[in-house]
């Protein structure tokens, strides 16, 4: 037996497995296993109880400081009182009307944005010259409170929604810019050197090998142009009141009346736009061009991928 | 079994001079300005349509420059790069597939921007994943390949282009030795299958004489054409064949030399 096994095997005793066989078996092998995902209300429950517990302990904490009377009644009132205030608003429209009007205001006003902050944001980035000249006075631009536009905006387009709209432009364009352009940044040079072996040029270039090489880093800069583009906004409401409509004023009506509850009823409507689009809007689409991409560990790779 | 050619081409390249692959006359290159080292120089390099020619050198000896000028990506400081058959394809290292697009997208992206018609674009890039044996793996996303795989992906890729040419950049580096020998059985196959020509940069001398008809000795720093060897062992070869390991021992012998020289 033992000279047997330590003869070399070359007969047909041992048969070599074919190539397709063995290409099979190791691409069986090395193959990432891919983690089944958890249910769609797991998922919602898995993120949403923290956030409660923790909106629960802030009531708390406020019925807390009501009762031990930290400010007068009128200018803190309890949780239950600015509850009734939220309920008479919904209930006789004011609300929806000041949350849809803001609404409509921003997503016109960001979707300008994206198309004006996308086309200087691809200017910017095929030509290294207008970047070295623009780029810095964007970048400044992101750091310029765009409240400071207001005044100037109503001097060009006088009390309208236009004066709303180049205000929402000015806050959320250089991010938008400056998302576009991180994300060309980033994209690794081996894509753009395939790019070009496969041919292409101009254009395809951009369409087929940089714009979606830089979408992670373009969706960051839309989501930080929208929130600049939701503050801008509000700010201009709140600043020309004039205007009419919209969750600014309605801010700002509370104010005037020394309502105190209807202003908390303002704010949290206000806060309550904002997550509601990142929950809706941004956080949906990121996670589908990471997962689509394999960059959330949602798979687990058992292979080297040196 | 072997013979040496000392000139660079060897037998075949005084026939008609329209029918090459490639041709490289008298290329220098230097990185940046024509002032600093070269890191090629007087390179003459013809392959013939279909054939197989392996670049073999240590680190520094240009390789991935001269697949860049005959890519025609770079253009070489003096002397002439000829290429017939359309642009050539290159392979990297990395299999650089595209993680936004699926397995059978990054094929169809390259049938597009080479200007294949929308209707065509979907079987034919079926065609060149079976011809990689990856008939199933079109609609996976890259990230739910093994490297291998990859590999395979970035082949079809590479064959989509319409250029006669293949150029590859050490492709098989980065895996491990069994997924080699299978991509090394998948490319001779393939290569026989589809008839292109293919120059092949390694500094693993087995896989050079394993793939080869011709292995090509470059010196580092500068790049030059030190030796080449004809191969003649039959295909299909195997990288522990008895014949390919006695060649390769001698092709080391000069790879060793050629590094020794810069040790002073």
């Amino acid at each position: 037996m033992a000279t047997e096994t330590t003869a070399p095997v070359t007969g047909p005793a041992h048969e070599r497995p074919s190539d397709s066989a063995l290409a099979a078996g190791l691409d069986a092998l090395e193959t990432p296993i891919t983690n089944p995902r958890p249910s769609f209300l797991v998922q919602v429950w898995r993120s949403a109880w923290p956030v409660l517990s923790a909106l629960v302990a802030i009531v708390v904490v406020w019925q807390i400081a009501y009762m031990l009377e930290l400010k007068p009644p009128y200018a803190l009132p309890s949780p239950a009182d600015t509850w009734q205030t939220f309920l008479s608003t919904v209930e006789d429209g004011t609300a929806w009307l000041a949350m849809s009007t803001s609404v409509r205001r921003a997503a016109v006003g960001f979707l300008l944005s994206v198309v004006v902050g996308v086309a200087i944001g691809t200017a910017l980035a095929a030509s290294p010259l207008l970047r070295r000249a623009f780029g810095p006075i964007i970048t400044g631009l992101q750091s310029l409170p765009s409240v400071a536009w207001v005044p100037a905006a109503v001097i060009w387009f006088g009390l309208t929604d236009a004066t709303m709209y180049a205000v929402v432009l000015l806050g959320a364009v250089p991010s938008i810019v400056n998302g576009l352009l991180a994300g060309t940044d980033q994209v690794p040079p081996l894509f753009l050197r395939v790019g070009q072996v496969l041919g292409a040029r101009g254009w395809t270039r951009i369409r087929y090998v940089l714009l979606p090489a830089a979408l992670p880093g373009f969706l960051g800069g839309l989501k930080q142009g929208w929130a600049f583009a939701w503050r801008s906004l509000m700010a201009a409401e709140l600043i020309t009141v004039a205007i009419g409509g919209g969750l600014g004023q309605l801010l700002d009506t509370g104010r005037s009346l020394s309502d105190m509850s209807l202003v908390i009823v303002s704010i949290f409507l206000i806060f309550l736009v904002g997550i509601a689009i990142e929950l809706i809007v941004f956080s949906p689409l990121e996670r589908a061009v990471l997962n689509s991409r394999g960059l959330t560990g949602q798979t687990s790779n058992t292979g080297r991928r040196k | 079994m072997t013979t040496t050619a000392t000139a660079a081409g060897g037998p075949g390249t005084l026939g008609a001079p329209a029918a090459v692959a490639a041709r490289l006359t008298d290329v220098t290159q230097h990185f940046g300005e024509a002032s600093r080292p070269p890191v090629l120089e007087h390179i003459d390099l013809t392959v013939q349509p279909g054939e197989f020619v392996c670049l073999l050198g240590a680190s520094g000896c240009g390789k991935s420059t001269l697949l860049s000028l005959i890519a025609g990506l770079d253009q070489p400081v003096s002397g002439q790069v000829e290429v017939t058959g359309g642009r050539p394809a290159l392979m990297f290292q990395e299999p650089a597939l595209y993680p936004w697009l699926s397995a059978g997208a990054n094929v169809e992206l390259a049938l597009r921007l080479r200007g294949v018609p929308r209707k065509e674009r979907k079987a034919e890039a079926q065609r060149l994943l079976s011809l990689v044996r990856l008939d199933g793996a079109a609609p996976k996303r890259v990230h739910e390949l093994s490297g291998g795989m990859r590999q395979r992906v970035a082949l079809a890729r590479a064959l989509a282009q319409e250029g006669d040419l293949l150029l590859m950049d050490e492709p098989f580096a980065a895996l491990d030795a069994i997924t080699r020998d299978v991509l090394h059985e998948e490319l001779t196959r393939i290569w026989s299958e589809t008839g292109r020509a293919v120059i092949f940069v390694t500094h693993n001398v087995r896989e050079a004489v394993r793939l080869g008809q011709r292995v090509v000795l470059l010196s580092s720093r500068p790049g030059r054409v030190v030796r080449e060897w004809r191969i003649d062992i039959p295909q299909p070869r195997r990288i522990e064949d008895a014949d390919v390991s006695a060649l390769s021992a001698e092709i080391t012998e000069h790879l060793r030399e050629e590094i020794a020289r810069h040790g002073h």
